[in-house]
């Protein structure tokens, strides 16, 4: 269920509350992490190819504006129609635009994450019009109502059990199913139907070509395809940072893209479009959606070189032991929590403490995004903004006054040893949170000053 | 100032100073059969690769191994197996139950096994993925190293000076999805396996 | 060889045999070693918690007690890297790699007859670059592991997940007690696996985090720092 405004420490307590789901959930991770370990270490060239699409990115955000304008010459050459969307309400109001125009009562939509970051889906069924999710996992967690837990992998806090549940309850096909291959197979008759008889696919992109003209999406499951290629109408949703100028740019890109999602040199189907079929009607929405304001902002707008893979999730330790719902937001983890407080810095002002800031998402980032880094000065930006509580603030200004005063330091560090010393039950009790799973340390007999005063000076 | 101005206003005020576009190089050391390398990544993503001599192998190939199947489709007018009557005049959705399609791939990539299909060799764009199993036959003298070569293969004929094709797509092995407990399946939406015909070079 | 020894605020307080051992180590080496008597801590918990903005007192003290040493060193990656970071001061060190790159140790007189788990804290490793990271694609090495390596009847094993954070954190030990702690366990595990007698870093936060867990657990395996196994005899 969609966690609104659980802030994630309290997500997080309750996902860890089930132990064993935990650990598995956090296995099945690290083990796609290690797939995109024994991918990447294919590629000696590998840490030169991040830093080729890390520069292409910077370059990209520095001209964004005239490669927009590019892309948008020339897909309208193409037979294109490109829209421009100044946030969610608009991309929504789109998309229900051509709907209405073209008398449209069946949808598919493979996977984008902006129509999730717009809520596209509730919108459209607020206006009574069926909208089928053909990406596997996120089908499955559409029937179950729930949101995807990860932008690659949307249904990776289910286990087999809970999909064979899902479609017993929602199909009515046998209970008890569990093997994948059987339940992929209902899904795959099922979708079929859907893909046959749909007016309008729906997919994100990729990349869009400022060069060409042209868009690529990527899928493994071919949904994207099936869709677009049987149904008159195709709208392709893009945030604007999905631009990069050329068209050999995607060699870099489709390198560097599989790898690190999931492992695999590329995803099976690499989708390039410039031109709707015959009789075809192709439509790209570009999104703005608080992407401009993350641009203006020298510190964050980094972030914005996002392609979307997910090995920041994959890595991540404490995303692998909470799930991606604890994060409140369409797109969880390490990227997550440095792309939210740009859209809402009071109700995401929880997510850049979801972290040891260990730095490990920004090893793995394709495109070189100083994750970590941007972590830590968000969290400086929202305490300064005032979203921290106001104990916590006095706490530390207390902290650095104790800290400023070296004698104030020594009498505090004195008294603490010896509360802890001569009354333990009042450190070491269930109000200190340090306590409830951990013991405190040991109290020495003398503090390092004091031992070097008394052996060495 | 409409929503497309308001978004490039913002986006020029905004934007950072001018960065230089880095010259993409990498330099390759490797020196591997391209074939061989093809072959092997693509049998490990669930496709097979069979290398022959010529069409007449091809086709006696697909005969032995898909005969009985019910509707076979070919675009590859090398191969002497029959096409459907008038399948271009087809609206997409009557290919639904193809069995098997056989078609033309532009050229292979040896670094991910995949290989492109150009909307021009085939009737309709859905075919490769409505089919439930596809054929792709390539020439091996068109394997090319990696990404890097296969877009300036691209540059020089697909895309030459910028004379797009419409609708492209890189193919690398049949479809499948993880989806559900990171236990692989292979065949989830598209075709449930996929044959790579590698003509050999004839020196 | 001025050296300035500048030890972490709690390890002064509760881990003061890992100072002793750093500053005894030090000496074994030929530094003149001083402890600036007013030093109090770098920093990092309050600008670690987004209030940066308000450390310019705390961190000033720290310049003060430090500007007339050629080398400062602390037995800490993260304190080291922040203060680097965050400070701009470049004659800081962790003592790892100053004993590998700036003393340039060949010899270790040490002897440590037993099984130690290595834990690698992310500052040191990410930050300081103490060793290579298991993320990135490039060749292997490690200050802490040479070091180790020299040290009599030591056994060092290593995890499986090498460079996993062990969920410390900072306030974040407090603040996202659940998922700390659920990290610290599964890495204790890992070294279990290897039936360690000890598990060592180069960071006190680490351990005092990881021995808090053994603890509560009761569990045998004991947590030792680098320097004091460095110092052993």
């Amino acid at each position: 269920m969609q966690n609104q405004f659980i802030e994630h420490a309290d997500a997080a307590e309750n996902f860890i509350k089930d132990e064993p789901r935990t650990d598995w959930h956090d296995e099945t991770l690290w083990f796609v992490r290690q797939k995109r370990d024994l991918a990447v270490n294919k590629i000696p060239e590998w840490e030169e190819l991040r830093e080729f699409a890390s520069k292409i990115k910077d370059h990209s955000l520095s001209n964004l504006d005239n490669y927009l304008l590019e892309f948008e010459r020339n897909a309208q050459n193409n037979g294109i129609q490109v829209h421009w969307a100044l946030d969610a309400k608009e991309h929504n109001s789109i998309i229900l635009d051509i709907i209405k125009k073209n008398n449209v009562s069946k949808i598919v939509k493979s996977k984008s994450m902006l129509t999730e970051e717009c809520h596209l889906n509730e919108f459209l069924q607020e206006n009574k019009i069926e909208i089928v999710d053909t990406d596997l996992g996120e089908w499955i967690v559409q029937l179950r109502k729930e949101t995807p837990s990860h932008i690659v992998l949307p249904a990776i806090h289910l286990k087999k059990e809970d999909v064979g549940e899902t479609f017993h309850q929602n199909l009515g096909t046998q209970k008890g199913l569990t093997d994948p291959k059987e339940l992929t197979e209902i899904a795959r008759d099922y979708l079929r139907e859907k893909f046959l008889s749909a007016e309008l696919a729906i997919t994100g992109v990729n990349f869009a070509i400022a060069e060409t003209g042209g868009f690529v999406v990527c899928t493994n499951e071919g949904n994207a395809d099936m869709g677009v290629h049987l149904a008159d109408i195709h709208i392709a949703c893009m945030g604007f940072e999905k631009i990069i100028p050329k068209l050999n740019h995607l060699s870099v890109f489709l390198r560097l893209l599989a790898r690190s999602a999931t492992g695999q040199p590329i995803t099976t189907y690499s989708s390039h479009f410039h031109k709707p079929r015959v009789g075809q009607q192709m439509h790209i929405i570009i999104v703005d959606n608080g992407r401009s304001n993350q641009l203006a902002r020298p510190d964050f707008r980094n972030s914005l070189k996002c392609i979307r893979c997910a090995a920041c999730f994959n890595t991540c330790p404490v995303y692998r032991r909470s799930g991606g719902h604890s994060y409140h937001n369409a797109v969880a983890g390490p990227i997550g929590s440095i792309l939210a407080p740009n859209i809402n810095m009071r109700e995401n002002a929880d997510l850049p403490f979801a972290s040891t800031l260990c730095g490990s998402c920004s090893n793995v980032c394709p495109v070189k995004i100083d994750i970590h880094q941007q972590l830590w000065k968000w969290r400086q930006v929202l305490m300064e903004e005032g979203h921290g509580k106001s104990s916590k603030k006095i706490g530390m200004q207390l902290l650095n006054l104790i800290f400023t005063k070296p004698k104030i330091y020594r009498l505090v560090g004195w008294i603490g040893r010896m509360i802890m010393k001569k009354l333990p039950f009042s450190i070491s009790n269930s109000l200190n949170p340090w306590y409830k799973q951990r013991e405190m340390p040991e109290v020495p007999k003398n503090s390092f000053r004091e031992w070097y005063l008394k052996n060495k000076k | 100032m409409n929503s497309r101005e308001k978004i490039l206003n913002a986006i020029g005020q905004n934007k950072p100073s001018l960065v230089a576009l880095p010259e993409v190089k990498i330099a390759y050391a490797e020196n591997i059969n391209l074939t061989s390398r093809f072959s092997e990544i693509l049998t490990g993503i669930g496709g097979n690769t069979i290398i022959v001599k010529n069409y007449l192998e091809i086709k006696s190939n697909i005969q032995e191994k898909f005969g009985t199947y019910h509707r076979i489709v070919n675009q590859v007018d090398e191969v002497e197996i029959k096409n459907e009557d008038s399948l271009e005049l087809k609206k997409p959705y009557q290919l639904e139950d193809i069995d098997l399609a056989i078609i033309k791939g532009r050229f292979g990539v040896a670094e991910n096994g995949s290989v492109w299909v150009e909307d021009s060799d085939i009737s309709h764009r859905v075919l490769p993925f409505i089919c439930q199993h596809l054929i792709i036959i390539i020439n091996e003298e068109n394997i090319v190293s990696n990404m890097h070569d296969a877009y300036r293969f691209l540059e020089t004929t697909s895309f030459k000076n910028l004379q797009n094709s419409s609708f492209g797509v890189f193919i690398a092995g049949p479809s499948k999805t993880a989806d559900i407990e990171q236990s692989l399946v292979i065949g989830a939406h598209g075709a449930r396996s996929l044959i790579v015909y590698i003509i050999k070079n004839k020196f | 060889m001025k050296v300035g020894l500048f030890i972490p605020c709690y390890v002064d307080q509760f881990y003061p045999q890992v100072g002793i051992a750093t500053l005894q180590l030090l000496e074994k080496y030929n530094c003149e070693v001083f402890f600036p008597l007013d030093q109090t801590c770098c920093g990092q918990p309050m600008a670690n918690s987004g209030f940066n903005f308000i450390t310019k007192t705390c961190n000033q003290n720290f310049v003060n007690n430090f500007k007339e040493f050629d080398y400062i060193v602390s037995p800490s990656g993260s304190c080291v890297l922040h203060i680097k970071e965050h400070n701009q001061i470049e004659n800081i060190f962790e003592l790892t790699e100053f004993l590998t790159d700036i003393l340039k140790v060949e010899k270790v007189d040490a002897r440590f007859p037993h099984k130690v788990g290595l834990h690698i804290g992310c500052h040191g490793q990410r930050g300081l670059h103490l060793s290579s990271m298991s993320e990135l694609v490039s060749p292997s090495f490690s200050k802490p592991e040479k070091l180790l390596k020299m040290v009599d009847k030591l056994e060092l094993l290593k995890p499986v997940r090498v460079d996993e954070c062990c969920g410390f954190g900072g306030t974040f030990c407090v603040f996202e007690e659940a998922i700390s702690v659920k990290m610290g366990k599964d890495r204790i595990k890992e070294h279990e696996l290897n039936d360690v007698d000890y598990i060592t870093s180069g960071d006190v936060s680490c351990l005092m985090h990881l021995e808090g867990i053994l603890r509560r657990q009761k569990k045998a395996i004991k947590v030792i720092h680098l320097a004091e196994i460095l110092n052993a005899n």
